[in-house]
């Protein structure tokens, strides 16, 4: 018999995307692509109004005009609001609150019709105050949003653990500081879209962009007066999505309102101007912080109170306090903790998540406090960062057991690297003058690394067949979005059954075939729907060995699964080529079998309950980055030009995957700390253009260097830890404490722009 | 209605007419009246590149380009650059360096690099970046497409 040759393992290999080439040739057909047989083109009018009463909308030329099959305004239709407070009908009548407001809506022929179409409709508006500012929106005269939320609170989050006066009294200093987050926006190359066609049974077949595609069927069906499960949706590959389609956005009831309407499929794609204006931002947050510590450098308290502005209508951008709450709580030892949030409607557009969810946010503010606790007591940023660094084991006070916590070792490590006190030192030490100031930095976070609980179920459901040529077809409920996913379940899998990477073949998109998930999120796909596939393929591996013991007469535990044979263990020799053992396994007559297999993977987590306590993750993970900048000192501009990234990744799964998640995760911060801002004036957006809008290109990408810290999590897939939202999280701190090493100037209200930076060496009027 | 501009011109080798609207961009035209939808429109005012395709041996943005103005002229996509079974080297490192993720950027990504290494085959680390930076990528941060340039010249250069 044939021996086969141990394989070497799959995993922390360089394994490329399995829908790679398809997209190199072009070949990939993303919904902006798609075009159905009989399909209208969809178009929304937006209000150019912030705060107004619709006076008159007469729509009657519009739908005189030939080739328009559709139009359609609120008031009979679509009047179920839509979004976490279900606030938001996906097309007003009455009142508008914000420019991104839907008050028409058009199905024709062609593009060119359809906006002709737009252009016929007739708007009369009264104008109504509008307020913009939340502290504005708090007040008791300002103008009201929504008649059931007075006061204009849109939601609100506060926790309280130990005792914040007594945390005071014991200080030695305080700090009491203000930070502005602004807007940033997510900027998928591909724009947004959708196609909705309804078959002759009143069940609706929508392609969408979206990352969470089941329950994605339950924020939908009300609004649209069908049932969830009358909802198919079907998700061809998506450019881009990074937290941006997590929730039901007014677009998509609208486009499969007008299917419904012409009984004919509608597609609706948003022009980059109609994206930068009408899609997601990333929530803005103004935090009060105030924190204390003693002079060995103990922390002793934290207070927080956090104003969002909430924008007209509620996503997801509302909610992001929830990780906020447990980065203020949880990164560092912190005794005492209070942390307050409120949401206030204003007439801005509103905000939804957007990788990172708070913790780019809440990071922000904590990294850099802490760089200026570690100055206000005396100590360097290492030490005193050492000092308050929790050990294995320690509970947060929000009940998140850091059962390997690897905070000192990505703070030690990252120290080493980069030789970082003596550059630090010594860039301090340069004399003031000289054109361009070099700075050193390092921030650290805690993301949640084993999905997140805050579902009443975490879970990715996973369905495992094979065929009589021993080829797979793994059906998982994860979505792919570009991140990869693909990738890291063939890995899986082929590890396990110990098939080539080619013979597997994923299923994920379509709900009417693929069993429930939560969705993309809270870098959770790795642990979650990785579990899931490795489960799956563990019980299809028993399955093959109880029937290949059955037919070598040779016990199960000692074969296993190697290079598409059945071996045994010691020698490697082949009992059976699998190919031909599956086949004897279905052709078997009355015992006839098909290996084909289910898994639901349930993380041990939980819930949280009062005061927000609970373990909702099954894992975290620290990591802490160094920047290293230079900043022009006459021009204002900040270069960055090394990153090293220490981070706790339990195990390295794809290092292809895994490096591409940071680099990418790194640009996006880079923006986020240095460059993007989407200017929001009045309630209009000022810059809704890549041309004003500045995220990274390929000049402005540092030198990047990794420390992977792989302790292998017990509870993940081979050891892996959820990675993807940490890159997009810490970098732009470290810039930040870099640049004040280059420059001595704090910056609290990122981005750092030449502008500011010129202003703030020079004093040239307010930054 | 105005009347249409009737145009010849070479696309990915092969000759082609087409009968266009005054206004229509190249990219609607590719898209449309050609089916190769490979290059996307991802901003349509020219500032993101995912819409580059290369007319007479230089990359532009096919969204701001008038279709009529291809009339005449040697038009390559990136559907045009795989031969039988074999990917174009660009396509091949793009693969291997895992210079892919969400893929929308991929065919003006790769439509750009064809025109880099064409025009300077064995281009430094500043020149890649440079000739990189009209074009926008939200995935990778853009390290790994850097590391495809890098390996496609060295395997072009190899033959």
């Amino acid at each position: 018999m044939d021996q086969i040759a141990k394989q070497e393992s799959l995993i922390g290999q360089r394994i490329p995307k399995p829908d790679g080439a398809a997209k190199v040739l072009g070949r990939t057909q993303y919904i902006n692509d798609m075009v159905l047989h009989r399909m209208l083109i969809g178009k929304i009018l937006r209000t150019d109004r912030v705060h107004a009463r619709i006076v008159r909308l007469d729509t009657s030329k519009a739908a005189a005009l030939p080739g328009v099959h559709a139009v359609i305004i609120g008031g009979d239709t679509l009047m179920i609001g839509i979004g976490v407070n279900k606030d938001n009908p996906p097309l007003k009548s009455g009142t508008v609150r914000c420019i991104r407001d839907e008050i028409a809506a058009v199905a024709a022929e062609t593009e060119a019709i359809a906006d002709q179409a737009l252009a016929l409709i007739e708007v009369e508006y009264e104008d109504l105050p509008a307020v913009f500012d939340p502290a504005e929106a708090l007040k008791e005269n300002a103008p009201q949003l929504h008649k059931d939320k007075p006061g204009n609170v849109g939601l609100s989050y506060n926790i309280s653990y130990g005792d914040i006066a007594a945390g005071e009294a014991e200080s030695d200093v305080v700090l009491d500081e203000i930070y502005e987050l602004h807007y940033v926006t997510h900027c998928c190359m591909g724009p947004g879209c959708v196609l909705a066609e309804f078959d002759g049974m009143g069940k609706l077949t929508i392609y969408s962009q979206t990352q969470y595609p089941y329950n994605f069927k339950m924020d939908l069906a009300p609004t649209l007066g069908i049932h969830p499960g009358d909802i198919r949706v079907i998700q061809p590959p998506v450019g881009g999505a990074f937290g941006s389609k997590l929730d039901v956005y007014p677009f998509e009831p609208i486009c499969a309102f007008l299917a419904k309407k012409t009984r004919r499929p509608v597609k609706l794609v948003f022009s980059r101007e109609e994206e930068f204006i009408a899609s997601p931002t990333r929530q803005p947050v103004r935090a009060h912080i105030r924190a204390g510590a003693k002079k060995d450098g103990t922390l002793t308290f934290r207070d927080v109170n956090c104003l969002l502005n909430n924008g007209g209508y509620t996503s997801w951008g509302a909610t992001v306090p929830y990780v906020m709450m447990r980065t203020y709580s949880g990164h560092f030892r912190v005794p005492n903790v209070e942390f307050k949030s409120t949401a206030v409607y204003t007439n801005n557009p509103f905000a939804g998540s957007f990788r990172g969810y708070g913790n780019v946010q809440a990071t922000y503010v904590t990294a850099t406090l802490m760089d200026k606790m570690a100055e206000a007591v005396g100590m360097d940023p290492i030490a005193f960062r050492l000092k308050n660094a929790q050990a294995p084991g320690e509970v947060t006070p929000q009940g998140s057991l850091l059962k390997d916590c690897a905070l000192a070792d990505c703070i030690t490590i990252a120290a080493e690297k980069t030789d970082f006190l003596k550059i630090h030192s010594a860039n301090k030490a340069v004399p003031v003058g000289g054109r361009y100031r070099k700075g050193i930095g390092i921030a650290t976070s805690i993301h949640n690394a084993g999905g997140a609980k805050i579902h009443k179920s975490d879970g990715c459901g996973t369905i495992l067949t094979m065929d009589d040529y021993a080829r797979v077809t793994l059906i998982t409920g994860a979505s792919e979005i570009g991140q990869g996913i693909d990738a890291v379940i063939t890995q899986i899998v082929a590890e396990e059954l110990g098939v080539p990477l080619t013979s597997i073949t994923i299923v994920n998109d379509d709900s009417a075939i693929g069993p429930w998930d939560v969705g993309v999120h809270a870098s959770r796909t790795t642990f979650i729907a990785g579990n899931g596939a490795r489960r799956a393929a563990i019980k299809a591996k028993a399955q093959i060995l109880a029937a290949a013991s059955k037919e070598a007469n040779v016990p199960a535990e000692e074969l296993e699964l190697r290079g598409g044979h059945v071996v045994q263990s010691d020698n490697g020799v082949s009992i059976i080529r699998l190919d031909r053992l599956l086949r004897a396994m279905h052709f078997a007559g009355e015992d006839a079998e098909l290996v084909m297999v289910t898994d639901y993977y349930e993380p041990p987590s939980e819930l949280e309950g009062d005061n927000h306590y609970g373990d909702m993750s099954a894992a975290y993970a620290h990591a802490a980055y160094v920047a290293e900048v230079e900043v022009d000192t006459m021009t204002g501009h900040v270069r960055v030009d090394k990153i090293t990234v220490v981070q706790d990744v339990g195990r390295v799964i794809n290092r292809l995957g895994i490096e591409g998640q940071i680099e990418g995760g790194i640009a996006m911060s880079i923006g986020y700390g240095l460059s993007e801002d989407l200017r929001i004036e009045d309630g209009i957006v000022k810059n809704p253009s890549f041309r004003d809008y500045k995220v990274a290109t390929a000049p402005e990408m540092p030198e990047i260097a990794y420390h992977f810290i792989e302790n292998d999590e017990p509870e993940g897939p081979f050891g892996a830890k959820g990675i993807a939202e940490l890159p997009a999280i810490v970098p732009a701190p470290a810039i930040a404490n870099a640049v004040y090493n280059a420059i001595g100037v704090r910056f609290d209200n990122p981005p750092i722009t030449p502008e500011k930076v010129v202003r703030a060496l020079h004093g040239v009027g307010d930054q | 209605m105005p009347s249409k501009a009737e145009i010849s011109f070479t696309l990915n080798g092969s000759a082609r007419t087409a009968s266009v609207a005054p206004s229509a961009s190249a990219l609607t035209v590719l898209r449309e009246d050609f089916d190769l939808t490979a290059a996307k429109e991802a901003c349509g005012e020219g500032e993101c590149g995912a819409c580059t395709i290369i007319v007479d041996g230089q990359s532009v943005c096919s969204c701001i380009l008038y279709a009529a103005d291809l009339d005449g002229r040697d038009v390559e996509t990136v559907e045009g650059l795989d031969v039988g079974d074999t990917l174009d080297p660009v396509q091949a490192a793009f693969i291997e360096m895992g210079a892919v993720q969400c893929g929308y950027c991929t065919p003006g990504m790769v439509m750009q690099i064809k025109h880099l290494l064409a025009t300077n085959p064995d281009p430094d680390e500043a020149a890649i970046r440079r000739g990189l930076e009209g074009n926008i990528c939200r995935c990778t941060g853009y390290s790994k497409i850097i590391d495809a340039v890098k390996a496609a010249s060295i395997s072009m250069r190899a033959g």
